[in-house]
């Protein structure tokens, strides 16, 4: 039997039905009824500081445990606030439901107080969005809202609902079934491409693997890891990809692109297959097009056949879940010797690691995040934007899936902080630690607040190099070393602001005091930032130019 | 090259603003835009002329099917399909012409459908080709206004663009 409830109190009960324990967000005017139904219901509230966070919350909180995140706000401008975050998991497929207030549906049109056509605003950023104009279809609409946010491509969905709807009376009844005439999802990959894939597997000589975030969203790294040591090919990643593959494993060559690894960019160059699974050729991976993988055929898995072909044409394409077909094409392959091409990876793994001025000298953010990994190899990482990210990805070896978050496609400064709030409500009993830089940290620094209040013991270890380093290293290497705009001379003292906020700060600015900087942070109950006072103009090598082939590659000179 | 694409969505607000808005962000270009409700109230059809070469063609159907309100995509070959176009002209008529663009009019199967002392506005039906021979034999005259529908189009016999039940 139906029951007769208000829109608010059928919110919460939808909520409930889709297992929602947590909710980050800000209210307001518009809001307001939900907020009093949420007040007396046991799911956990966390109240932010401004509601980009709340989204980016939501964002972490999903890459770390692969559960749909919920973030909310009030109308106008709480939900414009949102937009960042929501492009933020779009570009990166995150599974997050946005619920926004809006102005009661009698004055939608009219410039009302605080009105913002929201649903208009975030149409080419979520993956359906929905202005709730009935009450009664509040309960099918959350529905869809949770299902197309988690299934196929993951993505950002968004849910406006007017002041008057969540107080209007209706009969609940959470549907048990699911109409989406457009949304079909493949998931098995088709059987006769799963058959091309496998011969030409078996007939390359150089074959490597080029996994992105898909395998992580996919939960398929075992098959990965299989697929890896049964046809003895190395496997590079994305930035979004790490920890789709142990990067302590023999068969790993790290990141490949513009930062990344100078042997998983020369891999990439000469291999005669790759085998793209859950990543879309991002121009910061592939360089210069024309340049790219000049030799290579092209086996691309992805869920989302949009993706295949878009930037560099695939020869055999396999659309479906990644978990899916990679079992299915496991099956029909076979060990092969490939000594050539992997004493060939040796040789440039020997010749061309990592390299940075390790005397010591001066505080270097590599080492910094080299101890980071030493001390805490299980944390969960998240990060900020630019120098800092690259440094994180270069050096944090990750071991297993959901334990690097980073804005990847957007390139979000401010997301880390908030990132790492959402992956420690997610998961209590892991370290978290945001791997930041001195700019990005004061775009959301503000949630500290969130972190001491609700006990959420991140920490933050922020590479301050006074500047906005990647930009002014663009400014280094490609405009004369005019430094226009990127230092950062006032900023506060770091360790002071987390202590004013309640959380414990620690300022480090000697090699020698990393260690137990780091240690300390990690062992205190409380929220902790570490202002690590790096070299100032330190680069990220290698690097290739944005515009240059991925083997033309400017490294440290030392 | 040019290619017609039928697709079927939902009947919804905001699905136009979607699909409008998909061609824009994405940079392809639109030539004409037509749409309708279907025999299924629930569904709309959109015909969709868009320019492009086949990797172009390929990337819209992508981007579309990706759609969730977008529940089917074709692409007409124009040998395997009915194309229409409406075009309604306002031409400048003083009485001495008049009888010259009826004469035309007539050609073309076109009917004239309002009649000032200066102007007849023509009403015209057909593919492309027909309407652009028309429209440049009313030139000489002084076309005042122009309005085309955009172009419809359906399958021949038994094959449709249908929801896959
Ligand atoms: C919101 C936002 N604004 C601007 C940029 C452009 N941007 C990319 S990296 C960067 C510098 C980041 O500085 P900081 O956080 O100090 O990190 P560092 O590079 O010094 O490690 C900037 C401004 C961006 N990515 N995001």
């Amino acid at each position: 039997m139906a029951r007769k409830v208000t829109g608010a109190e059928a919110f919460v009960e939808c909520l409930r039905k889709e297992n929602v324990e947590v909710i980050f967000g800000l209210p307001g005017g518009a809001i307001l009824p939900i907020y009093d139904e949420l007040y007396d219901s046991n799911i956990r509230h966390i109240l932010v500081r401004h509601e980009q966070c709340a989204a980016h919350m939501a964002d972490g909180f999903a890459r770390a445990t692969g559960r749909t995140g919920v973030c909310m706000a009030t109308s106008g401008p709480g939900a414009t606030n949102l937009v960042t975050g929501i492009a933020n998991a779009y570009m990166d497929s995150v599974p997050i439901v946005a619920f926004t207030g809006q102005v009661p549906t009698s004055m939608i049109g009219n410039d009302a107080f605080q009105e913002a056509n929201i649903t208009g605003i975030t149409l080419p950023i979520t993956k359906i969005n929905y202005l709730v104009k009935d009450a009664s279809d509040l309960p099918r609409i959350i529905k869809e809202a949770f299902y197309v946010a988690s299934t196929g491509r993951p993505g950002p969905v968004l849910v406006d609902i007017p002041k008057d709807v969540q107080t209007t009376k209706i009969e609940f009844e959470y549907p048990k079934t699911l109409e989406l005439r457009g949304y079909k999802p493949t998931i098995g990959g088709h059987p006769l491409q799963i058959k091309r894939a496998t011969k030409a597997i078996m007939d390359a000589e150089r074959p490597i693997i080029y996994a992105g975030g898909g395998v992580i969203i996919s939960g398929a790294h075992e098959e990965l890891r299989a697929l890896a040591e049964l046809i003895l090919a190395p496997v590079t990643t994305t930035l979004l990809g790490k920890g789709a593959f142990s990067e302590t494993h023999p068969l790993s060559l790290g990141m490949v692109g513009m930062h990344g690894t100078k042997y998983a960019n020369y891999a990439m160059t000469e291999t005669d297959l790759i085998i793209a699974v859950g990543a879309r050729f991002d121009d910061r991976v592939t360089g210069k097009l024309d340049a790219f993988a000049p030799n290579a055929k092209v086996v691309h898995i992805d869920i989302d056949p949009a993706e295949i072909s878009k930037n560099v044409g695939a020869d055999i394409p396999i659309v479906g879940d990644a978990k899916n077909i990679l079992r299915e094409l496991i099956k029909g392959l076979r060990k092969r010797p490939r000594a050539e091409w992997l004493n060939k990876i040796e040789k440039w793994k020997k010749e061309s690691p990592l390299r940075y001025d390790r005397s010591g000298k001066e505080l270097k953010p590599q080492f910094v995040v080299e101890q980071i990994y030493e001390l805490c190899p299980d944390a969960i990482i998240t990060t900020e934007v630019g120098q800092n990210q690259m440094w994180a990805a270069q050096y944090f070896k990750c071991q297993k899936p959901r334990t690097f978050i980073s804005s990847g496609g957007l390139g979000t400064m401010g997301y880390g902080f908030p990132a790492a709030i959402g992956a420690k409500v997610g998961c209590p009993d892991k370290t978290v630690i945001d791997i930041a830089g001195d700019g990005s940290f004061q775009m959301t620094c503000q949630e500290l607040a969130t972190a001491v209040i609700n006990d959420i013991p991140v920490k933050v270890a922020i590479l301050n190099n006074k500047f906005l380093g990647m930009v002014r290293q663009w400014q280094e290497l490609f405009y004369g070393k005019r430094y226009a705009a990127t230092y950062l001379d006032t900023s506060p003292d770091f360790a002071k602001l987390a202590e004013a906020y309640g959380a414990l700060g620690i300022e480090v600015t000697k090699p020698g005091e990393v260690k137990l900087a780091i240690e300390e942070a990690v062992r205190s109950d409380k929220p902790a930032v570490i202002d690590f006072k790096i070299a100032p103009e330190e680069n990220v090598f290698p690097m290739v130019p944005a515009g240059a082939a991925i083997n033309e590659i400017i490294d440290y000179e030392g | 090259m040019k290619h017609t694409l039928s697709v079927l969505v939902e009947n919804k607000p905001g699905v136009l603003a979607r699909v409008s808005g998909l061609f824009s962000r994405r940079g392809f270009n639109i030539d004409s835009l037509a749409v309708g409700v279907t025999e299924n109230p629930e569904i709309s059809r959109m015909t969709i002329v868009v320019e492009g070469d086949d990797r172009v063609l390929e990337q819209v159907t992508k981007q579309l099917n990706k759609l969730i309100d977008v529940i089917k995509v074709s692409d007409l070959m124009a040998e395997e399909s009915v194309e229409r176009e409406l075009v309604m002209i306002k031409v400048v008529a003083e009485p001495k012409m008049r009888s010259e663009i009826m004469q035309i009019a007539d050609i073309f199967r076109a009917r004239i459908v309002d009649v000032s002392p200066k102007t007849l506005i023509i009403e015209v039906t057909g593919d492309e080709a027909k309407v652009n021979a028309m429209e440049s034999l009313l030139k000489q005259f002084g076309i005042k206004e122009l309005v085309r529908t955009g172009k419809v189009a359906l399958t021949r016999g038994l094959k449709s663009v249908q929801e896959e039940k």
